[in-house]
């Protein structure tokens, strides 16, 4: 006989193809559009931030696992990666590097390890260092070199249409003439205007949502309903009073809504269980965020949005289970 | 300036007052009576949460001794004697002195008696794998080998023996809690009394097998071939079901049986050596004897035989 | 084309997959093999209490003789499925990776019994009661041949207090790989027919479906061709998911019933049997024929002929095997059943029982479980769990050995359709651990 020894295992004896290094190599995959894009508006300052954090993320994620939980390192899920790229997308290009550094240490220590690691952490770990950098270096954070139409950085350095749009309104200009000065909707679409790293170009995150969709790396719950709730937030409020609020095609193409949508919010690990709970999910962060962009003091909403979302993620998960089988009303007699 | 710092002072300090206020009407308001002594046994229960006594933690256990009438049923394994002291003094009650005991593992079937039959590829858990199939070996009642018993184990009293594959219990922390006898599927780990001088003889074998079936399977398997049955005079061993089982209330550590067992299953723990080799030698001696007795015998049959087909001789000598 | 699918085909709506069909024997007819030399007929073939043994060592046997005879409510007798000379009656290990009593005949020509019809006439007159019928069955020995082998009669013997209008005969075979019931019902089409019209007399249904999944187009189109003979046998396309053959998720497709938890389908009006338990069923009946052969299919990605045998029961693996082209080199795993449902077993010996239908073999690149992952709650086994459960909350109570919240969160529910391990991206063993704290619900049930 050929067979020697036998396996023996209890079933299912197949298994789907798609496995958590191949979903962690989606995503970079489908972050890499956004990531050549930025090399290409900031040059090699973009590659150098990313690099950094990616590399310090890695860095913290080994020594916290073996030296303080005493446990080999997983790093070859490529989730430190994932932390590290995400959070990179979120800073400026001009970022100095040990704020980087900072940023990656508290995303991985605060954010990750210290709930147990992969799996385990309430809080997007990429958004809990973007937010701690927000807080503690507000004026480096919000500090953004400046891109003409051609994608040459410019040496001055300036705020987002956001920000202006903020300022602007709070001095009492109309909305109307502050959105004069901003770039055609084309131009936000493409990527050619102030902003973080990986928020740039519309384009380049949505090719990248199209390819995770493709892979079945994510559903399309959370991304449609957040933007979907944030366009119809705003466009309540924009055609009640123009002069006061920017129109929501304007609010979907600036900031980090989209980066959110697509890459920030559709975490596995902090995201609701099943489909309706994503959907509960992503018209929470819609909400917040419009609510923020409209009335708060910050300019931008969508990080605040996604972890006060990230939060309610249990009770989401408690009220949305799934319904049993047999538990229908019977209609038969 | 001074004006903040005095109104934060001030409006803390309010607050702080009024916080007390609220917390001591509230634990005034709401608490519960408890017995004292309660705390009391609560601080001579080892406080390992185990649940060997058969409660749900020690604070179960410390509920059912106070609502019990007679405390003769109710035993801190892990404490033992001792605390069970305690808690008759505390309580004011009769207790039962009881033998400590120790978890055992009767299964030797290492890798090198057990043939590997097949590749068990699944989640590293005896009841698991053991609901799939017998094992990855052919014996169908030894152990699984995937370390339950250890997972279960509160006190790291047990590893893993990667020589054997096979559980060892290390007797000075085993607090004979019942954890892995539970835990253990296929119920190879019994608790025993410790025994004189921490000696103890069991069968370390499950196998209920025929003869020929079992000694296939495994060769340490007890074959239920009763030698240890004849040799033990104190009516310790039963003999069931192709099994030998030594009940050790009536067991007095002869060590006999552990020597006529030809398949090694019978395990002496910490009998020395030397006594085994000095009953080995007995028996060798006896054995010897009783082949003479048979040659002799078989002899003087020969001469019988012989005597009657030649004419008797021995009359004549005989008178 | 995308016109010409007026009607949306039914499916079940609660979860699902859609694991690779692989279905390499669809078009190999069913063959008999040759006789083995010898046979071991385990006793213990079906769900319930194993039946007596009433034959001795040493007896002369025929084929259809009654070895075994049924005791208690839930028993089925087995029968010789070859003629020749009882042997040892001894514990063989079966495909259940443990040892039970089993039979074994050395096999001398191929003697059967007068009573047995072994023409291939169709008989169509049904001149029996429902009892008569249930009777017959019960004697036969037949049990589904889904894969849980509950005996026929028991399903057949309607309690007083419930009917059933609609009969479903199960034609899915939702599992991966498997063809047999495909091929019966290509093959064996008007016997099916006639079966389903002996289990609707037995059972009093006035309207039979016979399911298929919309794969087997050809089985469908066969069929409905005959079915317009039939006004009472519907025919129905079922969009391809798994675990669409399983019992509740059927009658869920096609009637839009849900079967209470720990209920039975006849709870709300309706039995359920898969073709191959009707084609048996047919044989018995009007044939006379007890259960001792049933189609197998025999494949895997490297066996060189996948095919389908017509096997007597107690056949061994390696035998079937050996007809289709022998074990080939690289086979790591071998498993009695489908992918995702089938046992793997741990030797050739092991006999063909009236529950197995198919025997894959896998080569040993796919054997391996792969690395396991952290729980990274993305929720798809959630998601794709066909009885709303929801499975990575099991597994952390199984874990915790959390047996009353287990069984709080319906734990017992679990069909064990092996979807959750299908899907879950971080390849944890969820499956493993609902069986595992299932069976501590059970023993505290016990106590």
């Amino acid at each position: 006989m050929s067979v020697s020894l036998l396996t023996v295992s209890p079933s299912p004896h197949v298994h789907e193809e798609l496995t958590i290094p191949q979903v962690m190599r989606g995503v970079i995959y489908a972050m890499l559009p956004a990531l050549m894009f930025s090399i290409y508006v900031f040059g090699w300052d973009a590659l150098y931030v990313n690099l950094i954090a990616i590399l310090s993320c890695l860095l913290f994620e080994r020594l916290i696992s073996e030296h303080l939980l005493g446990r080999p390192a997983t790093l070859m899920d490529g989730s430190a990666i994932i932390t590290g790229m995400l959070l990179a997308f979120n800073l400026p290009a001009s970022l100095p590097w040990y704020i980087v550094i900072i940023g990656s240490a508290v995303a991985i220590g605060i954010g990750k390890m210290s709930f147990g690691g992969l799996g385990n952490n309430p809080f997007n770990p990429a958004l809990v260092g973007r937010v701690f950098l927000l807080i503690s270096f507000p004026v480096e954070m919000t500090t953004w070199p400046l891109t003409d139409a051609f994608g040459q950085v410019d040496a001055t350095s300036g705020a987002t249409i956001l920000g202006i749009l903020k300022d602007g309104l709070r001095t009492g200009e109309s909305a109307t003439v502050l959105l004069e000065q901003a770039p055609a909707y084309l131009d936000l679409f493409l990527g050619l205007h102030a902003g973080s790293l990986g928020e740039m170009s519309g384009l380049a995150l949505v090719l990248g949502l199209a390819y995770m969709l493709y892979r079945k790396i994510i559903t399309w719950h959370v991304p449609l309903s957040m933007i979907v709730s944030i366009f119809v937030l705003t466009g309540i409020f924009w055609l009640a009073d123009p002069q006061r609020f920017a129109d929501p095609i304007f609010h979907l193409l600036t900031g980090g809504v989209l980066l959110g949508a697509i890459f920030m919010a559709t975490d596995y690990v902090t995201s609701p269980f099943t489909q309706r709970g994503m959907v509960i999910f992503g018209v929470g962060i819609g909400v917040i965020t419009s609510l923020i962009r409209l009335f708060g003091s910050y300019p931008e909403g969508v990080s605040f949005a996604i972890l006060i979302m990230n939060a309610f993620v249990p009770l989401i998960n408690k009220y949305t289970k799934p319904k049993l089988y047999g538990a229908k009303a019977q209609n038969h007699e | 300036m001074s004006d903040v710092v005095i109104y934060t002072l001030l409006v803390l300090v309010t607050l702080g007052i009024i916080a007390a206020v609220i917390l001591f009407w509230v634990s005034r308001r709401f608490s519960v009576e408890e017995d004292p002594r309660r705390e009391q046994l609560m601080d001579a229960l080892p406080n390992t949460n185990c649940g060997g006594c058969g409660f749900p933690g020690c604070g179960g256990f410390a509920n059912a001794l106070l609502q019990a009438d007679d405390l003769k049923p109710y035993h801190c394994p892990v404490g033992g004697n001792e605390v069970m002291k305690e808690v008759s003094k505390i309580l004011g009650k009769e207790v039962e002195e009881k033998d400590p005991f120790v978890a055992i593992v009767r299964c030797t079937g290492s890798f090198e008696s057990r043939k590997q039959t097949n590749v068990y590829d699944g989640a590293a858990n005896c009841t698991i794998a053991s609901e799939l199939y017998s094992g990855d070996h052919g014996c169908a009642y030894g152990c699984v080998g995937l370390g339950e018993c250890v997972d279960a184990c509160d006190f790291d009293a047990m590893y893993m023996d990667k020589q054997t594959g096979l559980p060892v219990i290390i007797e000075d922390k085993c607090t004979a809690c019942n954890a892995c006898v539970t835990a253990c599927p296929k119920d190879i780990i019994e608790l025993w009394p410790v025994g004189r001088k921490h000696q103890r003889i069991y069968v370390a074998c499950k196998n209920e097998e025929k003869s020929g079936v079992a000694r296939q399977e495994c060769a340490v398997a007890c074959t239920g071939c009763a030698k240890c049955f004849d040799e033990c005079t104190y009516d310790a061993i039963v003999v069931e079901n192709n099994l030998a089982t030594i009940d050790f209330e009536k067991c007095t550590l002869c060590a006999k049986c552990v020597i006529v067992c030809d398949s090694r299953s019978i395990e002496a723990d910490n009998v020395p050596e030397k006594s085994l080799t000095k009953l080995m030698d007995i028996r060798a001696k006896k054995l010897e004897r009783e082949k003479a007795k048979r040659l002799e015998e078989k002899n003087s049959n020969n001469e019988q035989i012989k005597s009657v087909s030649e004419p008797p001789k021995i009359s004549r000598d005989a008178i | 084309m995308l016109f010409e699918l007026q009607k949306r085909l039914k499916t079940f709506h609660k979860g699902g997959i859609h694991p690779p069909d692989n279905k390499l024997s669809a078009t190999a007819r069913i063959e008999e093999i040759p006789l083995p030399r010898s046979v071991t007929i385990p006793i213990y073939q079906h769900i319930g209490t194993p039946p007596r043994v009433i034959v001795e060592r040493g007896d002369t046997v025929r084929v259809g003789q009654v070895l075994a005879i049924h005791e208690g409510l839930v028993s089925a007798n087995i029968h010789s499925s070859v003629s020749g000379k009882v042997g040892k009656i001894d514990r063989v290990l079966d495909s259940s990776g443990y040892k039970h009593i089993a039979i074994n005949i050395r096999v001398k020509e191929d003697d059967w019994l007068e009573e047995i019809d072994r023409s291939e006439d169709l008989i169509d007159d049904i001149p029996y009661s429902s009892k008569e019928i249930i009777q017959k069955v019960m004697e036969a020995g037949v049990v589904g041949q889904g894969g849980a082998a509950f005996p026929s009669h028991v399903k057949l013997s309607i309690p007083e207090n419930r009917t059933v209008d609609t009969l479903i005969i199960n034609g899915v075979e939702c599992e991966p790989y498997l063809t047999a019931d495909h091929r019966i019902m290509l093959e064996r089409p008007y016997e099916i027919f006639v079966g389903t019209q002996i289990l609707m007399k037995a059972t009093g249904a006035t309207k039979a479906i016979i399911a298929i999944e919309n794969n087997k187009q050809d089985a469908i189109q066969l069929l409905s061709s005959i079915a317009d003979d039939y006004p009472n046998i519907d025919i129905e396309a079922l969009q391809v998911q798994y675990p669409q053959g399983g019992e509740r998720q059927l009658i869920e497709a096609l009637l839009d019933r849900e079967v209470p938890s720990g209920g039975l389908p006849i709870d709300v009006g309706t039995i359920v049997h898969n073709v191959g338990t009707t084609y048996s069923v047919y044989q018995a009946v009007q044939k006379n024929q007890p259960l001792i052969q049933r189609v197998v299919t025999v494949t895997g990605p490297s066996v060189s002929k996948p095919s389908n045998f017509m096997v007597r029961i107690g056949t061994s693996v390696a035998d079937l095997i050996a007809a289709a082209g022998g074990v080939p080199e690289d086979t790591g795993k071998i498993i009695n059943g489908g992918p995702m449902m089938g046992k793997a077993i741990q030797d050739l010996k092991v006999p063909i029982t009236k529950a197995t239908s198919g025997i894959l073999l896998i080569p040993e690149k796919e054997t391996w479980r792969s690395e396991e992952y952290n729980c990274v709650r993305c929720g798809k086994c959630i998601e794709v769990c066909p009885m709303g459960l929801e499975p990575m909350q099991l597994v952390l109570l199984a874990k915790g050995k959390a047996a009353d919240k287990a069984e709080a969160e319906h734990i017992l529910d679990c069909m064990e359709c092996g979807s959750c391990s299908f899907v879950c991206p971080s390849n944890r063993p969820i499956l493993d651990y609902i069986r595992y704290g299932k069976g501590q619900v059970k023993k505290e049930q016990i106590k």
